[in-house]
């Protein structure tokens, strides 16, 4: 380990080929077999790129003996429309394309100040961006500035951009937020006639999109010709994007580059059978590790950080040939992730253990095949990671999918199907958020005073606000000026004021900076900083979520980082570990979120069970299918099976809704619920992305009472109030709209006292105010993500009424996974307060203190 | 009423001895001597949304006081004390104490009708203010000294201030703090946070064998070091 992490150390980024995927125009010294469609192109490429491009840049790139992709070109020809949505496979040169128009536009006039604004949703994709973007500047000298700006860059700096700013500058939603809500934002975008939005297709689907979008409404106000790009990968709705992106009602044209040609996936073909459950995929690390060995460098992903350590730690154990081999995610210190990335871009690396953090389009290097282990839950991420795998743009992508349990393997062959048809998954977002608008509220009255009518207007111009009601609006703005409560209590000390000419503006200026520090909409949990304890003061290994950390007493050992630690205390707000020699870890890292199967793969996957025979599986998934078929039912999409069987002393019921974990899950603590009325005593349940199982005392005899709609929904009502996930569900809101601090300008000086759980607010309003704005957004919120509940309405819309209740002697073949999975849940109440009893006893009774 | 509540049979609340004094921790965060009939909680913070307010912060749910003198007036009830000693910190500032509504101060006043009722100042509330009662630095009775800051080297303390709050499987709760020479009390309002037990402002006053007892549905003990 300690060898790996030296021969990470000292390595030096390569850029010269980072520009050349940039431009991914061609051909270049590397990599020259897999040009052939460029190369035909090249002569009708060069000609439009001598009209269109300043000469400087045109011969600079011609020689780097590059040409252009159609669609860049297409982009430099359509430069004029106010609004473009680019859809091009990740390596398709598709940042170049939107940056061509600024360029040239750049060479050929003389501007002063900001031109063009680049968003992207990483900051690091920013700073790499300007590397790649600084080379042709440079060494054609062409007479153009290029700046970053995110919360990496120094004070200094960024108030020297504010009076000066750069011709193009690189940012992220949140700086762009920052920057507008300044007084003097009117003088510092003044010139600016372009935004390009990198990524568009990430930040669609959060909130750090929606309030991008709602930033945009503000540049075009100040600008009314700006004009917006959109640059996304392959999404399943380009016309959904397209309506967020323009400028309502406006449209927004869509230019699609060709995709390639089709990925190669496989599953991974392996003599091994995996497991029943689980999700590590730990079975075939052999196989794993030769195909790692057959190629220049691959990316192994996993839907969870917790299983990426494992299956690192496990990866490594087994890794007897010492290939270099890193690991990436999010709970990695940065300092830590900054040194794979840099091994990864000079190819130093052949293989990375890694999340979703790894999803975004940053070149990392010479990507030859992508690994998913476990099922990939939603084909449209499948497509996005495989598109990294693609480097060079028209050589086909490869991956491997390698399901971590059996039913993982239906899930992997319904992705393959999924993926060779193109058919790809996505929820559709609801309205926008009003939690972003009550931010977007408050970063317009720091700003400077605003007229509501007008607020109104311009947000209305964002595609996902055009159908706000002015009463939804004034009821965030209502929010933002009295906290908008049933009682009447901050008359005087209201946040906002009313002017005498009508407009809003902050009663105390000193406001202005709290709001600032509190700018965006990332939701960071309450972590913990790892390091190693040592004289110097230790190493930063990461982060762990601090609940996880409660639950560690000294001596305890576990994972980060791919390395097995030993717990030695908390010290402040870190983490102390030592280095430790044992073998196995006794904790699981975090808890983290898992991702649920979506609703078209599970669709994909009922449709698979329904077929006669299924010969593309590996025999022992087929097999497993037919003894399923034989013994009970198959679960139907038009139906829902519910299995029903003794074992041990207890009663199981199965549920096999394929609703997705969290759905899935919720039905679990409702149905749970309503057996604890019927007596039925159940003790405990498990939830997977395709089913729920029960146990409890007493068997079940009426499945339909169980499952009634209007008593589940209900139930829901009354059980969500309370519920954990809620309360986290308000917690991001409330620090969404400005009623909860991440930081505040005291913080560091009163220390943690000063600072209160959320849930006390929640509580609270739940008790005095259970219609507050705060409230309503926290049920709709609650529909989706964690609780789900929208999903558990559609299967029974899906089923309605019709319920197979299959009574059986003892457990059926696909009911036996379910009881090795892990995550059960304990029918909680007097329960819980039992347990913290009795090991507060046995502490005591350690502690000789009884 | 007395000082015990009982649910399902088993006691929710316990006692200890501190310097030949009988104490009883109640699972609320009160404080409770039986042999004086006297009741004391502490860091009530009233009043500290309006502060928050207007010092430019965010507007909280204006109903803390409310809960507070609610969830204190249940406790009065419960016990029926002869005394109430609030252990300082009691308003979240000395304008916040002038701001309360006139809800919070005649049910304030409701509460201190036939009863000794002491001010212990704060460092938020360190004047005296418009409110009945005696407003005291700190108080001596028998083995036992009431202030808000716990002094070192004091023995026989009862004290408030840091809120202290420790854990067990994993849950943080509001606990109090005590070993042979002090207790610490959690904070009583409800918009108030906690400082962990482990941290070193709170372990460099407390003894090697102190223990947390934790608030909740009843009092649960544990040790401050495992």
């Amino acid at each position: 380990m300690a060898d790996l992490h030296n021969r990470m150390h000292g390595m030096c980024i390569g850029c010269a080929w980072l520009v050349h995927r940039f431009f991914a125009g061609f051909p270049a010294s590397r990599d020259k077999i897999c040009s052939p469609y460029v190369s035909n192109c090249a002569p009708r490429a060069i000609i439009t790129l001598m009209t269109a491009l300043p000469a400087p840049l045109a011969s600079w790139i011609a020689a780097q003996g590059w040409s252009l992709h159609p669609h860049q070109t297409q982009m430099l020809r359509r430069a004029d429309q106010p609004a473009m949505l680019l859809i091009a496979p990740t390596g398709g040169g598709k940042t170049l394309a939107g940056f061509l128009p600024s360029l040239a536009e750049l060479c050929s006039c003389d501007h002063s100040g900001l031109h063009t604004l680049y968003v992207s949703p990483l900051k690091a994709l920013a700073s790499d961006i300007k590397r790649n973007l600084l080379r042709p500047v440079q060494e054609a000298n062409l007479p153009i500035r290029i700046e970053d700006r995110t919360g990496d860059t120094s004070a200094t700096v960024k108030k020297r951009q504010r009076a000066d700013p750069p011709h193009i500058l690189l940012t992220t939603p949140e700086s762009l937020a920052l920057l507008l809500s300044y007084e003097d934002a009117p003088r510092m975008f003044a010139g600016l006639q372009r935004v390009v939005i990198d990524e568009i297709h990430a930040l669609a689907e959060s909130k750090r999109g929606d309030q991008l979008m709602l930033a945009l409404t503000r540049l075009q106000a100040l600008r009314p010709g700006l004009r917006r790009v959109g640059l996304s990968a392959t999404v399943e709705d380009p016309p959904a994007i397209a309506k967020l992106l323009a400028n309502h009602p406006d449209s927004c044209p869509i230019l699609t580059a060709d995709p390639g040609p089709p990925a190669d996936i496989s599953m991974l073909q392996t003599d091994l059978i995996p497991p029943w459950s689980g999700n590590g995929g730990g079975y075939a690390i052999a196989d794993i590790l030769r195909e790692v060995a057959a190629h220049k460098t691959t990316l192994i992903f996993h839907n969870t950080r917790a299983q990426a350590e494992i299956f690192f730690h496990n990866l490594w154990l087994a890794n007897t040939d010492d290939l270099p081999i890193g690991i990436h995610h999010g709970s990695l210190d940065r300092s830590q992730r900054e040194r794979v990335e840099a091994a990864m871009t000079t190819g130093a690396l052949r293989a990375v253990v890694c999340t979703g953090t790894l999803d975004l389009g940053i070149d990392w290097g010479d990507v030859d095949l992508i690994i998913q282990v476990g099922a990939p839950k939603n084909v449209k991420r499948l497509v996005q990671r495989i598109g990294r795998a693609n480097h060079c743009y028209n050589a086909p992508s490869k991956a491997i999918l390698v399901p971590a349990n059996r039913f993982e393997v239906i899930e992997c062959q319904a992705a393959l199907e999924a993926a060779a048809a193109g058919d790809l998954d996505g929820e559709p977002r609801g309205p926008g958020p009003r939690d972003v608008l009550c931010q977007h509220i408050l970063i317009a009255a720091c700003s400077g005073p605003f007229d509501a009518d007008a607020l109104f207007a311009e947000v209305t111009t964002a595609g996902a606000y055009a159908a706000l009601s002015r009463a939804d609006f004034d009821a965030c703005l209502e929010f933002c000026a009295t906290g908008g409560y049933a009682l009447r209590a901050y008359d005087k000390w209201q946040r906002l004021q009313q002017r005498a000419d009508g407009t809003w503006q902050l009663r105390d200026p000193r406001a202005a900076q709290r709001i600032r520090m509190n700018i965006g909409t990332i939701q960071d949990t309450d972590t913990l900083k790892v390091r190693l304890k040592n004289r110097g003061g230790g190493r930063p290994l990461g982060e762990v979520e601090e609940a996880f950390a409660a639950t560690l007493t000294k001596g305890d050992t576990f994972l980060i980082g791919g390395q097995i630690v030993r717990y030695e205390g908390l010290r402040e707000l870190t983490v102390e570990v030592s280095r430790t020699a044992t073998k196995s870890p006794r904790i699981a890292t975090f808890m983290g979120t898992k991702f649920a199967t979506s609703t078209q793969l599970s669709e994909r996957i009922l449709l698979m069970l329904s077929r006669e025979d299924w010969p593309d599986l590996p025999a022992a998934t087929r097999d497993w299918m037919h003894l399923q078929k034989s013994t009970s039912k198959m679960p139907r999409a038009d139906r829902l099976l519910v299995e029903t069987f003794p074992l041990e002393g207890r009663h199981y019921t199965c549920f096999y809704g394929f609703a997705g974990r969290n759905a899935q899950q919720t039905l679990g603590l409702l149905l749970t619920q309503r057996m604890e009325r019927q007596a039925l005593d159940p003790l405990g349940f498990v939830a997977t992305d395709y089913a729920t199982l029960i146990w409890g005392l007493e068997p079940l005899q009426d499945a339909p009472s169980l499952l009634d709609a209007a008593d589940l929904r209900a139930g829901f009502d009354h059980w969500l109030a309370g519920n954990a996930v809620m309360k986290r569900t308000f917690k991001t809101s409330a620090t969404i709209a400005g009623l909860i601090e991440r930081r505040s300008p005291t913080a560091k000086k009163s220390g943690r006292q000063a600072t209160f759980s959320s849930d006390i607010l929640y509580d609270t309003l739940l008790k005095y105010d259970p219609e507050h704005l705060l409230m309503q957004i926290t049920r709709e919120e609650a529909q989706r993500g964690l609780v789900d509940f929208g999903r558990i309405e559609d299967l029974l819309l899906r089923i309605q009424g019709r319920i197979d209740h299959v009574t059986l002697p003892s457990l059926s073949p696909f009911a036996a996974p379910l009881l090795l999975e892990v995550g059960r849940v304990p029918v909680m109440g007097e329960g819980q307060e039992r347990l913290i009893a009795a090991q507060a006893e046995r502490l005591m009774a350690e502690a000789g203190l009884g | 009423m007395k000082g015990h509540t009982e649910t399902e049979g088993k006691t929710v609340n316990k006692d200890f001895t501190l310097n030949t004094a009988r104490l009883t921790a109640r699972p609320s965060g009160a404080l409770w001597w039986q042999e004086h009939r006297l009741l004391c909680v502490s860091d009530l913070h009233l009043g500290k949304s309006e502060r928050a307010a207007r010092r430019g912060g965010a507007l909280l749910p204006p109903y803390d006081s409310r809960e507070t003198l609610s969830r204190l007036s249940a406790e009065v009830a419960l016990t029926q004390p002869d005394t109430v000693i609030c252990l300082g910190d009691s308003f979240d500032d000395l304008t916040a104490a002038a701001a309360l509504t006139s809800e919070i101060t005649e049910g304030l006043n409701t509460l201190m009708a036939g009863r000794k009722w002491i001010w212990i100042e704060g460092n938020h509330d360190p004047g005296p203010i418009e409110m009945g009662g005696k407003h005291l630095a700190e108080w001596a009775q028998g083995p036992l000294t009431f202030r808000h800051i716990a002094a070192p080297k004091a023995q026989g303390e009862v004290s408030g201030h840091y809120h202290p709050k420790a854990a067990v499987a994993g849950r943080y709760r509001p606990a109090f703090l005590r070993d042979e020479a002090r207790v610490i009390l959690p904070a009583f309002g409800a918009y108030t946070g906690g400082l962990r037990a482990g941290d070193t402002a709170l372990s460099g006053l407390m003894q090697a064998r102190a223990t947390a007892l934790l608030t909740g549905k009843r009092i649960v003990e544990c040790p401050l070091t495992p």
